[in-house]
């Protein structure tokens, strides 16, 4: 079981976290304005690169903060995490 | 009576004491620190069992957990299958018997406690062997905090089955002081019987502890039988030793054959000769030890067969100083015997080719194909395995994060080495700074370790019999032999992985301890690849088998998942009422008098509640208290109709969509002031809606200042349901207006009790006259039986969860989640008067507009009522297309939808459904089909609310 690091809480075990999908996908501005593709991809359309990821997390049974992360889909590390109001770290 | 095969003396028996024990019904006995398994051989048995395929005899063939023979049932004094009887520890008033690969269950439940204990070290040692203690010591001396485990019943390891020296005295003193030390310095914890099972991410390990076990029947009831250690460490050192590997040869399986290694450990830590006449046969050093060891014990070393053309000189001289001849350049080829070797066949080796062989006899053969480092640990840590050409072994191949091998797991071949391997590896493990000075940290002088003669790595010996080795086990638990293997090639397999599962080397009990590098080995002789490139298959948690009482541990029963009760939990059972689980709620169904079956009892509290009085606990109601400034612009978001509009003291029905337009959750929101709503959710969905509600805040509106917080355990929640429901609570609280003018439907008011504060709110989930009552759940006893008192006069029925959804569903009200599935819009519930039409924006409007959603033939919510008037239709039937002979069509079966809800109504005096069917509002007044047992049931479409559709009863 793999040690997440809560921005806010330090290292705790990962079944206090709860995984919520890609970040910085934010709610359009205008929903309205948008054609049924460009909502489509809101709602349903995810990236799913094998590497490094940005993602958001819950600390659920903890803190119960948000907070975003990349972590590397093929080895499960977390590279680094960071609070929702940080920008995306630029990755090499 | 003394036992024929034990020694006059040595071992770490304990001679003054005697256990009687019994295997195959046989009465034997053996001492306290003898295993099963050198018990039945102090008292000459070899054959355990049979084996799984062929009922082949099978026999102790090595001392500890990579033995693949001698699989045991426990039968007494609490039965436990699949075991072995090496790792059986001797009590008194054990009974075991053998078993052939299959163990049988259980049929008594067991009443021992299984328990879990979370540890958090720096320096976590796996194995107490000459490596593992060095690492405990060196970390420990530090200051470290240390955690050692070992699976044995007592430290030592591989120094508990030899009579090495170290500091010119037997090893195992140097053992006894180094657990002392560990014993004596904080912040070590040094757990024998206790075997690390999993390495996972992060330092993480799982460990056994075998606590009580050796106990047998005097077991005390207060200590757990086993334990789970959830190992958490900064650093963990592998010092699990290693596996001696046989050689495959023609009848290999016959009992009397055994490692070489095992017959050192029965000798010197049980004190027993496992045979009179001994032939060894060896590819490298190791065995001579044996062979030198027994011959001193009084064992007739009949000959030492060695593989290598030259074999190893200086072994060599010494045996033949003793007298034992050595056999170079030859090989065993087979064994004689019925249950028991009589006479190993050996024959000339030389470049591969197996000359004319002669029978020696033996009652005891002893084999070493060399040693196997258990890198089980490091690899399921993801660690990739090097094989190493010389030693025919896969060692660690690369270095891990927090994750160290040492001593002979990481290939070091003799003692010396092993000791300061794992002083350097818990060093590099601390880090520089936390090293003591040499001199603090001193490690015991070993003998000079004698260079040894480079090994043979020999996989197999050919069988010579012309049988192509449909004999030469490789994996003995399976039953699988080299023919197999050659099989599994032969078909074209290339991958071990494959080989493993066609074989099924490898999947057994042992999980491959002596056969997985065999296989290895064979396979790429076979292919005519380098062993490197086969590779090993897997290794995969648990090292040794677990069983599943002690991964539950103490999560079972009452205590495997919480149970939430309300404050009239005990009143509800003083009721009689039968409860059923809502989540982890235990909510009353309903209250049975006696004689009444379910039905009678529903249909009874129906008819109170919609023609008298009827009162529902409630309290498991999900409530969430949202404060703030911008609570109202937080609701308006996230509900699809309009919240901010409402006025304190009233209360508003509101949907909850996700951003797909799909229900996720409904409910009544009171609004309590400007800055402060209470919005009441399903008990099912309570958690999620806070969630939800936490979710957005965080990551999309953190500008809104609003807070959200549970209060679902702050109020119990009463309805006080049906006509005479105003009566009851006009006379309960005497100072509220209780009238439609003065209290009118889908309001609240804020009064007292005797001082206590109590909300009262009209909202139905019943379509009858209804107030909610809320309280404090300290005073919520008090308040019920004030209600049922008040009531009486009215015959007031409680009344269950079965009651509560019949009335709902009566009016057509759904349960989100069980008349909902998550494709279904408020528009398909019907319910497109709840979403608001003037709001900019709110979660899952847009979806809305997505042409999908205005599909005509999407499922709507409509009720069902079976034209027998008899048929409850079961929920989840499905509904279909039916065929004017009242056949059904040919498959597949259009279908139409499916019964969400079907109750039998008091009301109606029949039976009907809630049901999601295909454009079922344009089909209102057809009449449709629902298979129930093989019949068709036909059913009219009506409208989603069956009773009082006008609505003209929430007033009374």
């Amino acid at each position: 079981m793999q040690l997440i690091a809560c921005p806010w809480c330090g290292p705790r075990e990962e079944v206090e976290f709860s995984y919520g999908g890609q970040a910085h996908v934010p709610y359009p501005d205008s929903p309205a304005e948008l054609s049924d593709e460009e909502w489509a991809h809101y709602v349903f359309f995810r990236d799913n690169p094998k590497g490094r990821f940005a993602e958001r997390w819950n600390h659920s049974a903890g803190c119960r903060r948000w907070f975003n992360a990349i972590r590397d889909t093929a080895t499960y590390r977390f590279e680094r995490v960071y609070r929702l109001d940080d920008p995306k770290p630029v990755t090499p | 009576m003394t036992s024929p095969f034990r020694t006059p003396e040595g071992g770490r028996i304990d001679r003054s004491a005697t256990v009687e024990f019994t295997f195959d019904g046989q009465v034997l006995r053996g001492h306290p620190g003898d295993t099963l398994a050198s018990a039945l051989l102090a008292n000459g048995r070899h054959q355990v069992a049979t084996s799984v395929k062929f009922g082949r005899p099978r026999g102790i063939a090595a001392a500890w957990a990579e033995d693949p023979g001698g699989l045991v049932q426990i039968e007494e004094p609490f039965p436990e299958p699949m075991l072995l009887a090496t790792t059986v520890e001797l009590y008194d008033g054990l009974a075991a018997s053998g078993l052939p690969g299959q163990g049988r269950l259980a049929d008594v439940p067991d009443s021992a406690r299984y328990d879990a204990v979370h540890s958090h070290v720096d320096v976590l040692v796996v194995g107490a062997g000459p490596a593992g203690l060095a690492a405990a010591l060196t970390a420990s001396r530090s200051g470290a905090r240390v955690a050692l485990v070992d699976e044995q019943s007592e430290a030592g390891g591989a120094l508990l089955g030899t009579d090495d020296e170290l500091d010119g005295a037997p090893a195992v003193d140097w053992v006894a002081a180094a657990v002392a030390e560990l014993a004596a310095t904080p912040d070590v914890l040094h757990l024998q019987r206790t075997t690390a099972f999993g390495l996972y991410d992060d330092g993480f390990v799982l460990a056994l502890e075998r606590r009580t076990d050796h106990l047998g029947a005097a077991a005390p009831k207060h200590v757990s039988r086993q334990r789970v250690w959830r190992i958490r460490a900064r650093s963990v050192v592998v010092a699990t030793g290693a596996h001696e590997r046989p050689v495959v040869f023609a009848d290999n399986d016959r009992p009397g054959t055994m490692l070489a290694g095992a017959a050192r450990t029965f000798l010197h830590r049980y004190g027993v000769l496992p045979g009179r006449e001994a032939v060894v046969f060896t590819t490298n050093d190791s065995a001579y030890d044996a062979a030198l060891d027994l011959f001193r014990a009084g064992v007739r070393v009949q000959a030492v067969v060695d593989a290598r053309p030259e074999g190893s000189p200086q072994r060599r001289a010494e045996c033949e100083g003793a007298g034992i001849r050595v056999l170079s350049g030859a090989v065993v080829t087979g064994t004689q015997g019925v249950e028991r070797v009589t006479h190993a066949l050996v024959a000339p080796f030389l470049d591969g080719e197996v000359g004319a062989g002669s029978a020696i006899a033996c009652d005891l053969l002893l084999v070493s194909g060399g040693w196997n480092p258990a890198v089980h640990l490091f690899s399921q840590a993801r660690g990739r395995l090097r094989y190493d050409a010389t030693l025919g072994a896969f060692l660690p191949g690369e270095e891990l994060d927090g994750v160290a091998v040492a001593g002979s797991a990481a290939g070091v071949p003799d003692l010396a080495g092993c000791l300061a391997d794992g002083q350097r590896v818990a060093r590099a493990a601390l880090g520089v700074p936390a090293v003591p000075s040499a001199a603090d940290d001193r490690l015991p002088t070993a003998p000079e370790p004698v260079v040894p003669t480079a090994p043979l790595v020999l996989w197999r010996v050919p069988d010579p019999s012309g049988a192509e080795g449909s004999t030469s086990f490789v994996d003995l638990q399976r039953d699988a032999t080299v023919a197999d293997i050659a099989r599994a090639v032969g078909a074209g397999l290339r991958s071990i992985e494959h080989v493993k599962r066609y074989t099924t080397i490898g999947t057994a009990h042992d999980q491959g301890k002596t056969s997985g590098v065999l296989t290895s080995g064979i396979v790429a002789e076979l292919l005519g690849v380098p062993v490197q490139d086969t590779g090993t298959t897997t290794f995969r948690p648990p090292y040794t088998p677990v069983a599943f009482a002690a991964l539950a541990g103490r999560d079972r029963g009452r205590l495997f998942d919480p149970e939430r009760v309300t404050a009239l939990h005990e009143w509800h059972v003083a009721a009689g009422a039968v409860f059923e689980d809502v989540g982890q709620w235990k909510r009353p169904r309903h209250y049975p008098r006696p004689g009444e079956d379910m039905e009678a009892a529903v249909l009874r509290e129906c008819a109170a509640a919609r023609t008298g009085v009827g009162i529902l606990d409630g309290s498991t109601l999900g409530k969430i208290d949202v404060q703030g400034p911008d609570a109202a612009v937080l609701l308006d978001r996230l509900y699809t109709n309009l919240m901010s509009s409402l006025k304190v003291g009233s209360v508003r029905y509101g949907v909850m969509c996700g951003v797909d337009g799909m229900v996720i959750d409904d409910g009544t929101v009171l609004r309590l002031a400007e800055d402060r709503f209470l919005v009441l959710t399903t008990t099912g969905g309570a958690a999620k809606v806070l969630d939800w509600m936490e979710e957005w805040i965080q990551t999309e509106w953190p500008d809104l200042r609003v807070h959200c917080t549970s209060v679902t355990e702050q109020w119990c929640t009463f309805p006080v349901v049906g006509p005479r429901s105003r009566d009851v609570v006009g006379a309960v609280f005497p100072g509220v207006d209780v009238s439609n003018e003065a209290f009118p439907f889908m309001t609240w008011r804020d009064t007292t009790l005797d001082g206590v504060p109590v909300r009262l709110a009209r909202i139905s989930f019943s379509g009858e006259l209804a107030y909610e009552v809320y309280v404090n759940p300290w005073y919520a006893v008090a308040v019920w039986q004030r209600l049922l008192d008040a009531g009486r006069p009215h015959g007031i029925t409680p009344y269950g969860t079965e009651t509560m959804h019949v009335l709902r569903a009566e009016k057509g009200y759904p349960i989100i989640g069980q008349d909902t599935d998550g494709t279904v819009t408020p528009h398909d519930l019907g319910m497109a008067w709840a979403v608001s039409k003037k709001k900019p924006d709110f979660v899952g409007k847009r979806s809305f507009a997505r042409p999908e959603n205005h599909n005509p033939l999407r499922k709507h919510l409509v009720g069902l009522l079976p034209v027998d008037r008899q048929t409850v239709l079961p929920e989840g039937s499905q509904i279909v297309e039916y065929r004017t002979d009242g056949r059904l069509p040919a498959p597949p079966v259009p279908m139409l939808g499916h019964v969400t809800s079907s109750y039998r109504s008091a009301e109606l005096a029949r039976p009907f459904a809630l049901a999601l069917v295909k454009g079922g509002r344009e089909r209102i007044g057809e009449t449709v089909h629902v298979p129930v047992d093989g019949t068709l049931v036909p059913v009219e479409v009506t409208g989603s609310v069956l009773v009082d559709p006008e609505g003209a009863r929430r007033d009374g």
